[in-house]
């Protein structure tokens, strides 16, 4: 009897990689396109994929939830929604697209867009991401290629289709939204490393973030969130315990802006924990909160199976019962730090909450969290002393610290006037290049012609300067969009009727002879 | 010296001598005569290093054998992978990798039933004409003037004069040869219902790429049909997505009878051609399978590697690039036309398949020489030495083919230089 194996005999090149290099390529095609398309092409796809993402934020908002087992259906669709035209609203009146001069300063700058941008998208947030970061594309005139987290592979794959394809019915070159199929680490290390990619825009894991870092190619990670939330005792503590149950709550817990550990002040304990019952909190026990870092965090380390599922689920994990309408665990510690995991980030509805003897030592417990995991990300103040504000956001390591608002929307700029962001910059506090809130501005640098500055060169008028684009050519360029099935390139020769090339071309040629009459 | 671990050199100029001595002296001076003093050493991707260690980009890519780039690191792997297990196989018996890649090319060419390997071009050629002796029960052979397909027996007879007089093996009686663009010529050559095959290249590679007529090609089918004459499309150099689908005859809305493929069949790195035919045509295989036969034609290390080019090819992102070099040098050649009209009068272009007409006899030669000097390799059309054979590779990127546009712009001066005063060329 021949014995049988249906292992391959021959080992298959890693096609995922050859293809996605493929993808790489292509971007460089279609950024080059784009990058000569004027403010009014650029806005109207924009909006027309901005569109296109809000009509399909529930669809996918849901396909997410199914995929990963992460996370509240309407609470992603939400999202998903806040990613597409509110963040566009926000960028209104930004643009990227357009030379500015500047006769005072005798200087005009040109946007120059980075190119090729290689995104991740996390499991957690897998959809909203993927919005946010099209949308930041488009509207610095980048290409972008996503690498999925592999648990959120399929709605990813196919968001990102539906968006180039909106994109390219709205007057896109073809390529400028592209997603990798089968992504994998040794995949995700060779295209960061890739010289054709400008810019990586890293959202996930740590390791993820360094690696980036690491590849060589400029790069945009920010690191873990951990927000510590303070709530003062001359705070409205009835609106404090809503605000942060209503952000913690919110789809599980999944941003990394999601309040982590609650500190207020020992004297204050009681009027705070009937604020937080009221609203919706379970506080464990003691026994609860020993069964609940048990299961949260066995030998030290998060266990995944808790990210982004619902409160009563974790409790029956945990191993107590809690009724299905608590929105929250808050579980109360007595120390925070390294010796305690429950104060990192838990990507969970679980709250640690620490008290201190006065609000120094509640600072001083707020950096020590930082210092463990979260520096550079935000924290979040309730209360009504300014100078106690102050004094909050000056001594810790980060860089938004939210007042009077729920955290997971409020540093996301959904909540406050922060920027609408999906990528949290954290700064040289959290070993990442940018401190605020990501957004397309970051994508793009600028040419500076630079007049000589003494008052004897005159700069002149820029008015009657043509610039960059190829104007409303721009929008016809369609075409160059890949048909469904192989077509024929037609020649130059059959080209039919007077396209604008040949028109362009026409002209060249008779103003040639022309000239050469006269020379 | 350049130390290649099995021989070495210890200049270029003793490589030529050597090269003049014991390969072909009559190549080797061509090409220096042409003042393109070219060895090929290294190779990777669109780019080709001299022994000098000069750099150039690729355009020729022998005639699409590099469509997919130099030692493509894809291929590379696959072709390293079939190594550990294949090795070229036996003719005899039937195998994986041959029926395997037989049903990958079949079922890309739709109407056809067989493929039938060889291992270049002109063998495959030369099976086709068999082939149509077999169908048809008759000897004759129509071509066009100026085609090209092949140095073999059968198919150089198909070809110019200069590849089969030299060899005594021009058969007038037997090959006919008819005007390019002229179906009524066709229609006269055909019409006694006494010739096996007519036999065209979808777009003639040699002759400087013409391109058919609006309806050409068509009616060439058309009339083979009436006089019972089978159509053989020879896609050595359209095949495999040059022309913007997988097979040139497929953009032209033909059905041939049988075509033929090679070059970049084989992915420039295994040797692999083949026949491909209708279930009419390939019944001499029912009649006796070993009438043909080929020890290394349809070497199995070769049909792995065509596997794996026509996977490649049929790939989403490959076809949008293709799209994208087409609609990039459409534009950037016709602007260079209209600032060099003087000496640059004309692009024909299918797909990534470009000859570029040039106002003077041997116009293409001097261009490419002053291509040649700027770093761009791209070879002038034997058949027609007006015509540059401009052949960019279905994976370019943006950057290398704008790369191109600009040396070719700073090369005009001087292929202006070189056709005003040849003699200056020196
Ligand atoms: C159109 C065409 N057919 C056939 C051939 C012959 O192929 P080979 O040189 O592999 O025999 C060639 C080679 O240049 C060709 O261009």
């Amino acid at each position: 009897m021949p014995v049988h194996n249906d292992a391959p005999r021959l080992q298959v090149p890693d096609r995922a990689e050859t293809t996605a290099r493929m993808k790489i390529d292509r971007a460089g095609w279609a950024v080059r396109a784009y990058a000569r398309y004027d403010r009014a092409a650029v806005m109207r796809i924009v909006r027309a994929v901005a569109e296109a993402a809000h009509q399909a934020a529930g669809h996918y908002a849901e396909w997410a939830v199914r995929e990963t087992g992460m996370g509240v259906v309407k609470h992603k669709q939400l999202k998903n929604e806040l990613s597409a035209h509110p963040l566009v609203d926000f960028y209104e009146d930004m643009d990227l697209v357009s030379p500015r001069v500047d006769p005072a300063r005798k200087m005009v700058e040109i946007p120059k867009p980075a190119g090729v941008i290689f995104a991740l998208t996390p499991a957690t947030n897998p959809i909203s991401t993927l919005y946010y970061k099209t949308m930041l594309a488009l509207l610095s005139r980048n290409a972008v290629i996503f690498s999925p987290h592999p648990l959120a592979k399929t709605c990813c794959n196919d968001a990102a289709a539906r968006l180039e394809a909106a994109a390219v019915a709205a007057g896109a070159p073809a390529g400028l939204i592209q997603c990798v199929e089968e992504p994998s680490v040794p995949l995700v290390q060779a295209l960061m490393a890739s010289p054709k990619v400008q810019v990586i825009l890293a959202t996930g894991g740590g390791p993820m973030v360094r690696a980036a870092y690491s590849s060589g190619t400029p790069a945009i990670g920010v690191g873990p969130g951990n927000a510590p939330v303070y709530v003062d005792p001359g705070a409205d503590q009835n609106a404090a315990a809503r605000r942060i149950i209503e952000s913690k709550s919110f789809d599980n817990s999944v941003l990394c802006t999601h309040e982590s550990v609650l500190i207020s002040i020992e004297e204050n304990r009681g009027k705070l924990e009937r604020a937080l019952r009221a609203a919706g909190a379970h506080v464990c026990t003691e026994a609860e909160v020993v069964r609940l870092r048990a299961w949260l965090f066995p030998e030290g380390h998060l266990n995944t199976a808790a990210v982004g599922k619902s409160a009563s689920w974790i409790a029956e994990k945990a191993g107590f019962r809690v009724v299905p309408s608590i929105r929250i665990l808050v579980a109360p510690i007595e120390q925070v730090g390294l010796d305690e995991p429950l104060t990192r980030e838990k990507l969970s509805p679980v709250l640690a909450w620490a008290t201190a003897e006065s609000f120094e030592r509640a600072t001083g417990m707020a950096q020590m969290i930082l210092r463990m995991v979260g520096a550079g990300h935000s924290a979040a103040f309730h209360g009504e002393d300014p100078q106690k504000a102050m004094d909050f956001a000056a001594a810790l390591s980060v860089y938004r610290v939210v007042v009077n608002a729920p955290c997971s929307q409020g540093a996301a700029g959904f909540a406050t006037h922060l920027p609408p962001s999906f990528m949290i910059g954290t700064g040289y506090f959290g070993r990442s290049s940018v401190g605020e809130n990501i957004g397309p501005q970051h994508l793009v640098h600028w040419t500076r012609l630079a007049w000589n500055s003494d008052a004897s060169v005159a700069m002149p008028d820029m008015s009657g300067v043509r610039a960059p684009f190829d104007g409303s050519a721009a929008g016809t360029r369609a075409s160059a969009a890949p048909r469904p099935r192989p077509v024929a390139v037609p020649a130059v020769a059959d080209g039919g009727g007077m396209d604008r090339d040949l028109l362009r071309q026409l002209i060249l040629q008779e103003l040639r002879e022309l000239t050469r009459g006269q020379s | 010296m350049y130390n290649y671990g099995f021989f070495s050199f210890d200049s270029k100029d003793e490589l030529l001598a050597k090269a003049i001595e014991y390969w072909n002296p009559g190549k080797t001076k061509f090409w220096q005569d042409a003042g393109i003093d070219l060895v090929i050493d290294r190779r990777e991707g669109y780019f080709l290093y001299d022994m000098s260690g000069r750099r150039l980009i690729d355009l020729h890519l022998n005639g699409g054998t590099y469509n997919f780039g130099h030692r493509n690191p894809e291929l590379v792997a696959t072709l390293k992978s079939a190594l550990d297990y294949f090795d070229m196989g036996n003719h005899w018996f039937p195998s994986v990798a041959r029926a395997a890649f037989a049903e990958k090319l079949v079922k890309s060419a739709p109407g056809m039933k067989y493929a039938i390997f060889g291992a270049g071009g002109a063998e495959a050629v030369e099976i086709a004409l068999k082939t149509a002796r077999y169908a048809t029960k008759r000897r004759k052979i129509a071509s066009i003037i100026k085609g090209y397909h092949g140095h073999s027996g059968l198919s150089v007879a198909t070809g110019d004069e200069r590849f089969s007089k030299i060899f005594l093996a021009d058969r007038p009686e037997e090959f006919v040869h008819v005007p390019f663009n002229d179906a009524e010529a066709l229609e006269r050559a055909l019409k006694n219902r006494d010739v096996a095959a007519f036999i065209i290249e979808t777009i003639p590679a040699t002759y400087g790429f013409p391109m058919p007529e609006e309806g050409y090609l068509k009616a060439c089918q058309d009339i083979c049909r009436r006089c019972g004459t089978l159509y053989i499309a020879d896609e050595v150099q359209t095949g495999l997505m040059r022309t913007g689908a997988m097979w040139g005859w497929q953009s032209y809305g033909l059905d041939p009878d049988m075509f033929v493929t090679a070059k970049g069949l084989g992915g420039g790195i295994y040797p692999i051609s083949a026949c491909v035919v209708t279930e009419k045509c390939g019944a001499w295989q029912l009649e006796d399978g070993a009438a043909h036969i080929s020890t290394s034609g349809g070497s199995e290390l070769g049909c792995i590697i065509g596997h794996q080019v026509i996977e490649m090819l049929q790939r989403p992102e490959v076809i949008a690039n293709v799209q994208y070099v087409a609609e990039f040098f459409q534009r950037s050649l016709a602007e260079m036309m209209a600032a060099h009209s003087d000496i640059f009068v004309g692009v024909r272009q299918r797909g990534v398949i470009l000859g570029l007409e040039f106002d003077h006899p041997e116009g293409a030669v001097a261009v490419s020489r002053a291509l040649y000097e700027n770093g761009v390799w791209a070879i002038f059309s034997s058949l027609d030495k007006r015509v540059l054979q401009f052949k960019p590779g279905v994976l370019l990127d943006a950057a290398t083919c704008q790369e191109i546009v600009d040396r070719m712009e700073a090369a005009m001066p001087r292929a202006r230089a070189l056709l005003r005063n040849p003699r200056r060329a020196a």
